[in-house]
């Protein structure tokens, strides 16, 4: 017997194996092995694997309430944030505010700037968080529609009243009651953001461009119009402009504002949708006027003096930016006085003085007029009562229906 | 390398003569290559064919995120993908086979300058072509938002010498723009997928012996046949490599589109981000992966099958 063969084979039967392995119609060319390959994989894709797979569904009741609060035990909190949402020293080495809240409490705040845009964040968290799982992060921050739906499947944790003394008592009235998360539960606004209409001057040549009639009608704007890939401030903006209120329509309502963005389409009167790329092609004036956001305005025109903005006569549209913290997270307690920490006056300041955001905290202005008298000036970022009366919020949606009206906006934008 | 090329023959006791296994190796060694191959086929396992299965599964499921998604084996889901999305199918077809002729056309010549013709340069001219892979590509995708801008120097020019007009009569530009129609999509995805065209270009050019083109010339063939007789059929494997690793990734492109283009330019790419991100239709955006993958799979095995290079299947 060959001594390195195999117990029980013969001669000839080791012959044969070693035959069928390194010639042959079985020996093992590139091509046989994509084959066997290819059929490995069909029957690994069988049905059996197939139907294994699946998302579970999302639970109200889940892990949202119970999960345990290592706060008391562990003095950190992680908070994920849009980048460039943060107060920085001039020396771009530290971040005041975050860095008083470490001084005052000894709390250690993990800070990340890796929110760039809500759907993406919430393709990238919505595993963990349909798993059950920890998301690693104990604050994020998200648009009012992406909290109003991670609210919806229970994937956020209800916040404790007692820990946010100033957020209670001085957030603006006109956050105090969105109706995805009345009387603030489980959310509170990091900032306002304002859609407004900003135009290049020199590219309309000096004219005012502040309807979202004009933006869509006006021939000397024609393939030079921007509008945003946000489906709630195009529409939002766009219903206004009909006479509508985006805090209560119809699903006739939206799709008149569909076809009337449709018609501007067709004719090559809108240029594109854009995401926070608008800012560049304004600048450029590649496109003349578009709707944009109300910050971004405020630092354009710190470099650019040919961008105005104006408010629609008909009103317009303001979301907000909210703190949560996630299903699954382990320093509920730590992340809520991080949110308190934020509405106190001087630290709110602060923070609307670097960002130009809408402050959504009440009595910050003589703090703001201490850094600079000219913000605190500023309708954009503190609203007078009347520019906060012609404020409109967009009405929360369904599930049924944030898919329908995603997928019309979708067609709309072209994909 | 000083270890011998074959290894030495495998011991055989000499009290048994046992020809075949004097001859070949015995079957411990014959499985060698398999073990050898345990990796890669794991890792190919893992992040291939698993999730291959795993989006099979999701693009035939039904749901919402509130209820979960569950396997219903919904095939409709493809045949509605196809009806609803098939302009965008088209388009990037299209797209992606006019940035492929394009890179080939401006690729070529540029390849064939540095294989034969740099001398010394040729290493320079190479880090030239790979460079711009310094920076990131959504850098670099934005910069061409510059260099065309609608009053910028291009676009005066490309007006003045009346090249706008010969686009805008074939649909590619829009009056006196090129931002935000089809041609600067295509001029964008012919830029950033250029390097992948040259470099297998220049790597089959190079292994070509300069003494052919020389025996060409003493058989009395012109430059052109030469090129056409010997050259080009010679690099014929890096022209087939060069195409698929341009057309594969830029037919499933969505940034081009997505900051060059406009709403009708909008690619399968962009179709499928929008439809996983945005409409949380998880199994129509499976669907229209996989059927972008067969479109694509379809294409280019016809195409290596006329281009007659069959050792790349």
């Amino acid at each position: 017997m060959d001594p390195y063969a195999p117990d029980g084979m013969s001669t000839a039967q080791v012959a044969a194996v070693r035959r069928t392995l390194t010639s042959g119609r079985s020996a093992l060319t590139r091509r046989s092995l994509l084959r066997a390959g290819g059929a490995g994989a069909l029957a690994l894709g069988g049905s059996a694997v197939l139907s294994a797979c699946g998302i579970p569904p999302a639970g109200r009741e889940g892990s949202a309430e119970s999960s345990d609060d290592r706060s008391a035990r562990e003095k950190t909190v992680a908070f994920s944030n849009w980048t460039e949402y943060m107060d920085v020293s001039k020396d771009k080495k530290s971040r005041p505010t975050l860095a008083g809240f470490t001084r005052r409490t000894g709390i250690k705040v993990k800070y990340t700037e890796d929110i760039n845009d809500n759907v993406e964040f919430f393709g990238k968290i919505q595993p963990q968080l349909s798993a059950g799982q920890d998301t690693g992060r104990d604050l994020i921050c998200v648009t009012d529609w992406l909290a109003a739906r991670m609210i919806r499947l229970g994937w956020v944790q209800r916040l404790d009243a007692s820990l946010l003394p100033h957020a209670y008592a001085r957030l603006s009235a006109q956050f105090r009651t969105p109706d995805w998360d009345p009387g603030r539960a489980y959310s509170y606004p990091w900032t306002g953001i304002s859609t407004v209409i900003a135009y290049n001057t020199k590219a309309t040549g000096g004219k005012k461009v502040d309807s979202v009639a004009q933006l869509l009608d006006d021939p000397a704007l024609k393939g030079r119009v921007g509008f945003l890939t946000e489906m709630r401030d195009t529409i939002g903006m766009t219903l206004l402009d009909l006479g509508r209120d985006p805090a209560d329509f119809t699903d006739a309502e939206y799709d008149e504002a569909i076809g009337r963005l449709q018609k501007g389409v067709d004719k090559k009167q809108i240029r594109r949708f854009t995401g926070n790329d608008y800012t560049s092609d304004l600048g450029k004036g590649d496109l003349a006027a578009c709707l944009a956001w109300a910050g971004d305005v405020i630092q354009l025109q710190a470099d650019n003096p040919d961008i105005a903005y104006a408010i629609p006569a008909a009103g317009y549209i303001t979301s907000t930016d909210n703190l949560l913290v996630p299903a699954g997270a382990g320093h509920r307690s730590n992340a809520t006085r991080l949110i308190d920490y934020y509405y106190e006056p001087p630290v709110a300041a602060r923070l609307a003085a670097y960002i130009n955001y809408v402050c959504p905290v009440d009595g910050v202005a003589g703090e703001l007029a201490k850094i600079d008298p000219a913000l605190a000036a500023n309708t954009l970022i503190l609203p007078d009562q009347e520019m906060a009366a012609r404020s409109h919020a967009f009405r929360s949606l369904t599930s049924e229906e944030e898919k329908a009206y995603e997928e019309k906006f979708a067609r709309l934008i072209g994909a | 390398m000083t270890a011998p090329a074959e290894a030495p023959p495998a011991p055989v006791p000499p009290s048994e003569p046992a020809p075949m296994a004097v001859r070949r190796p015995p079957l411990r060694r014959a499985l060698i290559p398999y073990w050898l191959l345990l990796p890669g086929v794991l890792l190919l396992l893992v992040f291939f064919a698993l999730p291959l299965v795993y989006q099979a599964s999701t693009s035939v499921q039904t749901g919402s995120l509130e209820e979960g998604f569950t396997v219903t084996w919904h095939f409709r889901t493809y045949a509605d993908a196809l009806g609803e999305y098939g302009p965008q199918f088209l388009r990037s077809v299209l797209y992606a086979g006019t940035a492929t002729a394009l890179c080939l056309l401006l690729g070529y010549p540029l390849a064939y300058l540095i294989a034969f013709k740099a001398g010394r340069w040729r290493h320079l001219l190479l880090v030239l072509v790979i460079a711009p892979f310094f920076t990131s590509f959504l850098i670099r995708t934005l910069a061409w938002k510059t260099i065309l801008a609608d009053s910028g120097p291009v676009v005066e020019t490309l007006g003045a010498i009346g090249f706008l007009d010969v686009t805008g009569w074939l649909g590619m530009t829009d009056g006196n723009r090129v931002l935000a129609t089809p041609l600067a999509v295509v001029t964008g995805l012919t830029y950033n997928f250029l390097p992948f065209m040259i470099l297998p270009l220049y790597t089959s050019l190079e292994r070509i012996d300069p003494r052919l083109h020389e025996a060409a010339g003493d058989l009395y063939a012109r430059p052109a046949v030469v090129f056409r007789r010997v050259t080009f059929p010679l690099s014929m494997p890096g022209v087939v490599s060069g195409t698929l690793l341009t057309f594969i990734p830029a037919s499933g492109d969505y940034v081009n589109a997505e900051l060059l283009g406009s709403t009708d330019t909008k690619m399968v790419g962009n179709v499928i981000q929008s439809q996983f991100l945005r409409v949380l239709d998880y199994p129509t955006a499976a669907a229209l992966s996989f059927l972008l993958m067969a479109i694509v799979l379809i294409i280019v095995t016809v195409y290596i099958r006329r281009a007659g290079t069959e050792d790349l299947v």
